[in-house]
């Protein structure tokens, strides 16, 4: 193929109640072509009941090199966690 | 044993099991991981359905065959698949039109064989229709993306649907097993399809800009098991591993 089709990131919906995961990207010519594509290709287990597709240069990432200044700040911020609190027995998936 | 009711059994699963091999054959082959993906993914919904039909058929015999011997073991001139689905995968465009005029035929005989008098068989076409309206979709929405996409591309559709045209009218032919199940309610009357048939993809070509090739004279023959010398080669490969080790299994 010379001319390669475009990329779509897929994400999955596993079951109702869940929020759509993301399950991997593939290639198609529009929208249409990259839903069948991510039913044929993530979902034949039966692993979903709802597929939405994004192409991927609308998606905006963060840059890696800027991860130090982004993320490394909160590490040393556990306070910011709810984990002082005494939690009842009841409550499980906590 | 209902000779007949063997028979048209047969005669259904016949064409998907030998369509599944020619889509097995993709496998690895495709012109890109998704269709890849696509095609042999139909391929094994085919397969699915044909055990179905099989393992009935093999209790409508009640001797020591069974679905694999049924399906694997008998010779060319008793396979009574069409022609239109051992035709070789020529390039992609020839994939496409084979797929999508089977499929239209193969949704539309389901939709029907719902509601025969037969309870397994209705059962097998409730189960598989869903299956069957994807691969319609999914062979339609193709037609429409080669027809209406590129120059080349409509130039290998429009020359697959040519060659493949003189195929179609055979799947509306009626044996004599077929002519006694309509009558008993177990069949599907095809006649009474052909007309929505021709009509339905007539409308699919339109829009995919491609021409309604004009055709006059029609291959036939697979159902009586007279086939094209496509046959012999997907035969020897789909029946290998059951003549070099009888009885094999998993």
């Amino acid at each position: 193929m010379k001319k390669e089709w475009p990329l779509w990131e897929v994400f999955v919906r596993s079951k109702n109640g869940l929020e759509h995961r993301h399950f991997g990207s593939l290639h198609a010519a529009d929208a249409e072509m990259a839903l069948e594509n991510a039913r044929d290709v993530y979902t034949r287990r039966n692993e979903g009941v709802s597929i939405w597709v994004v192409e991927s240069k609308n998606i905006t990432a963060s840059n890696p090199e800027h991860n130090a200044e982004l993320f490394e700040p909160a590490q040393d911020k556990v306070y910011r966690h709810p984990t002082f609190y005494d939690l009842p027995d009841e409550i499980k998936h906590m | 044993m209902n000779t007949n009711l063997y028979n048209y059994l047969l005669g259904i699963a016949d064409n998907s099991l030998i369509l599944g091999q020619r889509l097995g054959e993709l496998c690895g082959h495709g012109p890109s991981l998704e269709t890849d993906i696509a095609l042999t993914n139909i391929s094994l919904d085919l397969f699915g359905q044909v055990r179905s039909y099989y393992q009935y058929a093999a209790k409508v015999v009640g001797d020591n065959r069974d679905e694999d011997t049924i399906a694997m073991m008998r010779p060319e001139r008793e396979y009574v698949s069409v022609l239109l689905v051992e035709q070789p995968n020529t390039d992609f465009g020839y994939v496409i039109a084979r797929q999508f005029l089977f499929d239209v035929y193969h949704y539309m005989f389901l939709t029907e064989l719902q509601s025969s008098k037969d309870e397994t068989l209705a059962a097998i076409a409730k189960k598989s229709i869903k299956e069957v309206s994807y691969h319609v979709r999914f062979s339609s929405d193709w037609i429409k993306r080669l027809g209406d996409g590129t120059e080349e591309s409509h130039k290998r559709i429009q020359n697959a649907i040519n060659d493949l045209w003189t195929y179609t009218d055979e799947l509306f032919h009626q044996t004599e097993a077929d002519k006694e199940m309509i009558n008993e309610g177990v069949g599907v009357d095809t006649s009474k399809l052909k007309e929505q048939y021709y009509k339905h993809v007539s409308e699919v070509l339109n829009e995919a800009t491609l021409v309604v090739p004009d055709l006059k004279y029609f291959q036939k023959g697979g159902k009586q098991g007279v086939h094209t010398e496509h046959m012999g080669y997907i035969l020897a490969e789909l029946q290998y591993m059951q003549r070099a080790y009888p009885n094999m299994s998993w």
